[in-house]
C-alpha cells in the first residue's frame, strides 16, 4: 500500500492526541486551571490536527461533511462522527475545569470510553479489509490502542505506566509484524484464485494491461520501502519502547526526560506506522503478478 | 444507501469467455470512448502525450500463461472491470453513501456528487475494478453502461454495454443471472462459469468461462503440413522446358 504521509500523520498524531484525552477525560493528571489547558491543547490540537490531515489525501475534501452520514455500515463513518462525540464531550469537561474550576468526572469518563471507541474505528478502517491479509488480523485494533494508550500516558507524565503500556506496546507491535508476514499466504488467494486458472496449471502474467502505470499500480503495489523493512523495523522496536523505557527507568517526571522518550516513540511510530501501509500487500497485485512467494 | 440490498429483483452482469477472447482490446477502447462521454465524470488522462500517459480506465485485459507439465504452454487474455458483486465490499465501506448497489438490477454505482475521493471502495475491492480520476478526485467504475442499456434514443441492437456490443470475437456477454433460462446463465451453468477469488466472499456477478482442454497435437506438426508438402522442382513438358529456358537467361 502506498504510504500516504497524510494519512500516517493522521493515525499516528490523534492516535496521541486521543491517548492523552482518555487520560485528561478520567482525571490524570490532577490538574486545573491554565496548566489543564495547556494539557487539553496539546491533546487536542494533535488530536484534531491528525483528523484535519487526514482530509489532505481526499478528492473532493469540500465535501468532507457527508462522510458522518454512513455510520451504520462504514468504520470511517463511525470514525469521524465518534471523533466529533469525544472531542465535543471533553470539550465541556476541559471548560469546566479550565474556567469554573469543577470536575464533571461522569463527563469526563464518558469523554474517555468515546476516544477509545474512536481509535478503535480507525483502527477498524484497516483491519476490515480482507484484501489486505496483513492487517486482517486481531491485533491491528489492539495494536492502535496499545499505541493510543502508551502515547497518552507518556504524555501526561505518568512514568511507571508508561514505561509498563511502552514495553507492551513494542511486544504487540512485533507480533503484529510475525502474524503479518505469514498473512498474505494463509489467505489462500493467489494468482491461480485471482484468474480462476490455477486448477489448469502454474499461471504468471505474460503481458500487462497497460505499459505505464496506474492509480492500482501507484495505491496498491508499492515496492519501493520493502528493501530497507528488515533495518526499519529494528530501528521501530529500538524507538517504540525499548529507548524510550530506558529513559523513564531514569525519570522522575521531569519534562527533559519524558520529552525526550517522547521523541524517540515518534520517530519509532512514524517507522512503524510507514511500515504498517508499506509492507501491506493488497491482493489486487496478483492480478500483475506482483506477490512472488 | 451504503447498506447493501438484501436482494435484487435482477443481477445483471456479464460472461466473459476466456476460450475466445483474443486480447484486442477493443472493449477497453470503446468502454473509455463511451464512459468518457456519457455518464458522470469523463475518464481523464494525466501526460496523455507525453512520456508517461496515466489515464483511468474501467476495463482492463491482463495477459496470463499458463504452464502445466506435459501440456503446452497456454496464452490467456483477461478482460477485468467490476463483476457488481452481490456481497460488495466496497459499497458498505463508503462513509458518504455515494456507493451503493442497486435494488432493481444490482448494478454497483458511484453517485459521483457525494463523492468524497477517500479512495476505501477501491481498497476493499479486490478486484481493481475501481480507479480514482485523477482530474475529477472521484470514484470510477463500470457502470455496466447503465445509460445504454435503458436508453430509448438508440437502436435496440445498441442497448447492452459497449464492451459487449464492441467486442469482434463475441467473447463477452450481457445478461440476469437472476433468470436461470437466460443466455448468461445458461452459459454459466454449460461451460462452469467461474467465480474471481471466492474465498474472499464478495460472491461476484460476472462469470469467466474457462478456456476449452486444447487438443493433443504432441507428434503432429500441424494438420496443415500435407498441404505444404515442397512443390516438385523438376517439372516436365513445355511449362517445364520454359521454366530452365527463362532460368538460363
Amino acid at each position: 500500500m502506498h504510504p500516504a504521509p497524510s494519512v500516517i500523520l493522521f493515525t499516528t498524531l490523534s492516535g496521541l492526541g486521543f491517548g492523552m484525552l482518555f487520560f485528561l477525560g478520567l482525571g490524570v493528571p490532577e490538574i486545573s486551571g491554565w496548566t489543564a489547558f495547556g494539557y487539553f491543547f496539546i491533546g487536542y490540537a494533535l488530536a484534531v490536527g491528525g483528523l484535519l490531515s487526514s482530509t489532505f489525501h481526499l478528492g473532493n475534501p469540500q465535501r468532507a461533511m457527508k462522510a458522518f452520514k454512513q455510520w451504520r455500515s462504514s468504520w470511517l463513518s463511525r470514525e469521524g462522527v465518534l471523533a466529533v462525540l469525544a472531542l465535543g464531550t471533553l470539550g465541556i469537561y476541559a471548560a469546566a475545569l479550565i474556567f469554573l474550576d469543577m470536575k464533571l468526572p461522569v463527563i469526563g469518563i464518558i469523554g474517555s470510553v468515546l476516544t477509545v471507541a474512536t481509535v478503535y474505528c480507525t483502527a477498524m478502517i484497516y483491519g476490515q479489509m480482507k484484501t489486505i491479509p496483513r492487517w486482517n488480523q486481531m491485533l491491528t485494533p489492539v495494536l492502535y490502542l496499545v499505541y493510543m494508550f502508551a502515547g497518552g500516558a507518556l504524555l501526561t507524565r505518568q512514568v511507571p505506566l508508561a514505561a509498563l503500556l511502552l514495553a507492551l506496546a513494542t511486544l504487540v507491535q512485533m507480533l503484529h509484524w510475525v502474524i503479518g508476514d505469514k498473512a498474505f499466504v494463509n489467505a489462500g488467494s493467489n494468482i491461480g484464485t485471482a484468474t480462476g486458472l490455477g486448477n489448469l496449471g502454474q499461471v504468471r502474467l505474460l503481458e500487462s494491461p497497460h505499459s505505464g502505470t496506474n492509480y492500482l499500480l501507484k495505491e496498491f503495489a508499492y515496492e519501493i520501502g520493502r528493501k530497507h523493512a528488515a533495518k526499519l523495523r529494528i530501528i521501530s522496536v529500538l524507538c517504540i519502547g525499548l529507548l524510550p523505557v530506558m529513559i523513564l527507568s531514569f525519570s522522575t517526571g521531569g519534562y527533559l526526560t519524558i520529552v525526550s522518550a517522547l521523541v524517540l516513540h515518534m520517530v519509532g511510530l512514524f517507522a512503524s506506522r510507514w511500515l504498517f501501509f508499506a509492507q501491506a500487500e493488497h491482493v489486487v497485485g496478483l492480478y500483475y503478478d506482483k506477490h512472488r512467494a | 444507501m451504503t447498506t447493501l440490498p438484501a436482494s435484487t429483483a435482477k443481477k445483471l452482469g456479464l460472461v466473459i469467455d476466456l476460450d475466445i477472447c483474443v486480447g484486442c482490446h477493443a472493449c477497453v477502447i470503446s468502454c473509455k470512448e463511451w464512459n468518457t462521454s456519457n455518464y458522470g465524470a469523463p475518464l481523464s488522462d494525466m501526460d496523455a502525450y507525453g512520456e508517461n500517459p496515466v489515464g483511468t480506465f474501467l476495463n482492463r485485459v491482463h495477459t496470463f500463461e499458463v504452464k502445466s507439465a506435459g501440456c503446452n504452454a497456454q496464452t490467456v487474455h483477461f478482460p477485468k472491470s467490476c463483476l457488481h458483486c452481490e456481497d460488495a465490499p466496497c459499497v458498505t465501506v463508503c462513509p458518504t453513501g455515494a456507493s451503493y448497489k442497486r435494488v432493481e438490477d444490482g448494478i454497483v454505482l458511484v453517485n459521483e456528487s457525494d463523492c468524497i475521493g477517500c479512495g476505501l471502495c477501491a481498497w476493499a475491492c479486490p478486484y481493481g475494478a475501481r480507479e480514482m480520476d485523477a482530474a475529477e478526485g472521484v470514484m470510477k467504475k463500470c457502470t455496466l453502461c447503465v445509460d445504454r442499456i435503458y436508453n430509448e434514443n438508440i437502436p435496440e441492437i445498441d442497448r447492452e454495454p459497449s464492451c459487449v456490443r464492441t467486442c469482434p470475437a463475441k467473447a463477452r456477454h450481457f445478461g440476469d443471472f437472476a433468470d436461470p433460462d437466460s443466455n448468461v446463465s445458461v452459459m454459466t451453468r454449460e461451460r462452469g462459469g467461474m467465480e474471481l477469488m471466492p474465498e474472499l466472499a464478495t460472491k461476484p456477478v460476472n462469470r469467466y468461462l474457462p478456456p476449452r482442454p486444447k487438443a493433443d497435437i504432441s507428434g503432429d506438426i500441424d494438420i496443415l503440413a500435407p498441404l505444404l508438402a515442397p512443390v516438385p522442382e523438376n517439372k516436365g513438358g513445355f511449362m517445364g522446358w520454359l521454366d530452365k529456358a527463362l532460368e538460363a537467361i
